[in-house]
């Protein structure tokens, strides 16, 4: 019934071409961040390393402080995944199943925000940050993508907490639990898969921010990972192999992430695409 | 109905925060684009002055401009590469070679998507350098490919396709594992060829999700900012020039911030215009 012997092939080896493509510039960054200068200019970027050279990479490190760097990506992006999920949490469930008035239009009003354009609270968010001494500071970062992220979490999860099993909520009641020891004791630990998918992706994507936190965050102590290397993208010091191992700093705990958390965010993606 | 009343304290804290956060910022940003500020000392009113001079700013309408190429770069060919890529890998790849086959391939393209979008830019701005860049030596080439205005916008435009591929790969293939085999099966045994039963069967299957990444994409080339930053900062000249850059270039390098207030608000209807079309299209086509 399956005919076209030679022309799978052909289909494979297309989709396998294009794999090789996009896979390319992680190998070719991998490589190059391992090879010394001399030998990088005297072999150029397509050859492997002679020899493994780790200076350029030791070397970026020290002159970005690249341990600082995580930390304070890490701090922020922590913190916002945290706290994200609580508030997302808090009105889902004020919305899905207390389902106050006007649920519809709150949610609207959440979603709105989520997807306004950043340059269009950027300007008072600055300015005000500097008026109430927060500018430059971590929590700045922390307050700001937490309402952001909020804003998403609790779209998301009030379509979720909208479908709650009503029975379990009465039973609870019966035994006299109050509203808020139902939310903790039962609401949550159901929802927690949900959950844990929502702490992940605002984690991943505060990781990713770039363009507040280039506002915000100039001085080296609280910069993140991807302002620090944005910034410096074609400095003057900048060289062929220090180029490369920048970019080898920022690639590996993004792919990191991607490898701990792979299940949960093809399962995320799949949850976000058909709400 | 006193039940849900005392629901309204779970919001409270919420809602304060996104009054600081979000709608006061946004008014503030609304009232700014009516006056001439730099920054420091009291706006002064300037009525629609700055809305007047956009209309002129030849620079603000290549922006947008610009903006289109990205949609179709980010949004329009990921979509379509993405539809043609997920049926192949799930209903060709998948049967043939195996599942494990299909997924392997699927996290290569998807790759890319795991990078923050300033890495990417970090990544090809070293690839794309003119002396001793990768590109150029694979070719055998000497081209400038960020630093010349005839280029900089499709190269641009060529790593944006690279790194947003991947997003409607996954979706689509997980799209394609809710739609009923059977069809499929039922339609091969008429004889209806690969093509057709991607035309006819595949892609009327999974219309929601492709609503949805188009929306999504097109959303993200409108607010696109880190790549431009980082591979361009809008140049040459204003080859690469889009409307998040020209109203960060305004708020903190020129000190125009009223006019800058101007631009991001165009940029927020554009985007809620955008949206709402977008969600009016998906309800007639159910």
């Amino acid at each position: 019934m399956r005919a076209a012997g030679p022309g799978r092939w052909a289909v494979l080896a297309a989709l396998v071409v294009l794999a090789a493509v996009m896979v390319f510039p992680f190998l070719l960054v991998a490589v190059n961040a391992v090879k010394s200068p001399a030998d990088y200019s005297s072999h150029g970027p397509l050859s492997l390393p002679a020899e493994i050279y780790l200076q350029g990479i030791v070397d970026f490190w020290n002159r970005v402080d690249f341990g600082e760097k995580l930390w304070n990506s890490f701090v922020i992006s922590a913190s916002v995944a945290l706290l994200a999920v609580v508030l997302s949490v808090l009105n889902a469930y004020a919305l899905g199943i207390g389902r106050v008035r006007g649920r519809l239009w709150i949610l609207v009003l959440f979603l709105v925000g989520n997807t306004l354009p950043q340059e269009a609270l950027a300007y008072p968010l600055y300015y005000l940050a500097k008026e109430v001494g927060l500018y430059d500071t971590r929590l700045s970062m922390v307050i700001v993508f937490t309402v952001i992220q909020a804003a998403f979490g609790t779209y998301l999860l009030s379509a979720v907490l909208g479908q709650f099993p009503k029975e379990i909520l009465e039973a609870a009641s019966m035994d006299g639990a109050g509203r808020f020891r139902a939310l903790w004791q039962i609401v949550v630990p159901i929802s927690r898969p949900t959950l844990s998918v929502l702490v992940i992706f605002f984690f991943i994507w505060t990781w990713n921010e770039f363009f507040l936190p280039l506002i915000f965050l100039i001085s080296n102590e609280t910069q993140t990972v991807p302002v620090a290397l944005g910034v410096l993208q074609g400095e003057k010091y900048m060289d062929a192999t220090m180029s490369s191992a920048s970019a080898l700093l920022g690639i590996v705990p993004a792919v990191a992430f991607f490898l701990i958390f792979q299940r949960t965010l093809t399962r995320g993606v799949t949850v976000g695409a058909v709400k | 109905m006193a039940r849900t009343k005392g629901y309204w304290w779970y919001l409270a804290p919420s809602l304060v925060l996104f009054l600081a956060v979000i709608v006061a910022p946004f008014l503030m940003n609304l009232a700014t684009s009516f006056t001439r500020w730099t920054g420091v000392g009291t706006p002064k009113w300037a009525g629609l002055d700055n809305y007047a001079r956009l209309i002129e700013d030849e620079r603000f309408w290549q922006s947008f401009q610009h903006n289109v190429g990205l949609i179709v770069a980010m949004a329009i060919v990921p979509t379509v590469l993405g539809l043609v890529l997920a049926a192949a890998l799930f209903d060709y790849i998948g049967r043939r070679f195996g599942t494990r086959t299909a997924a392997a391939l699927r996290a290569m393209y998807y790759l890319p998507q795991v990078l923050p979008v300033a890495v990417a830019g970090v990544v090809w701005g070293w690839m794309l350098h003119p002396s001793y860049g990768a590109v150029n030596q694979m070719f055998g080439l000497r081209l400038d490919w960020l630093g010349d205005p005839d280029l900089a916008l499709a190269t641009v435009m060529a790593v944006m396709v690279w790194f947003q591929l991947g997003y409607p790969v996954v979706i689509f293939m997980a799209g394609l594992q809710r739609a009923d085999p059977a069809l499929h099966e039922a339609a091969e045994i008429d004889g209806a060829s690969w093509w057709r039963r991607f035309w006819h069967i595949t892609i009327p299957q999974i219309r929601p999700e492709t609503f949805v990444v188009l929306l999504t994409c097109t959303i993200a080339a409108l607010k696109v900012f880190g790549p431009i930053f980082v591979l361009t900062r809008g140049g040459p000249g204003n080859a690469t020039m889009v409307p998040s850059y020209f109203s960060y270039l305004n708020f903190f390098q020129k000190s125009n911030v009223g006019y800058g207030s101007a631009i991001a608000t165009v940029l927020a209807l554009v985007i809620i215009v955008v949206t709402f079309l977008f969600l009016r299209v998906q309800e007639r086509a159910r």
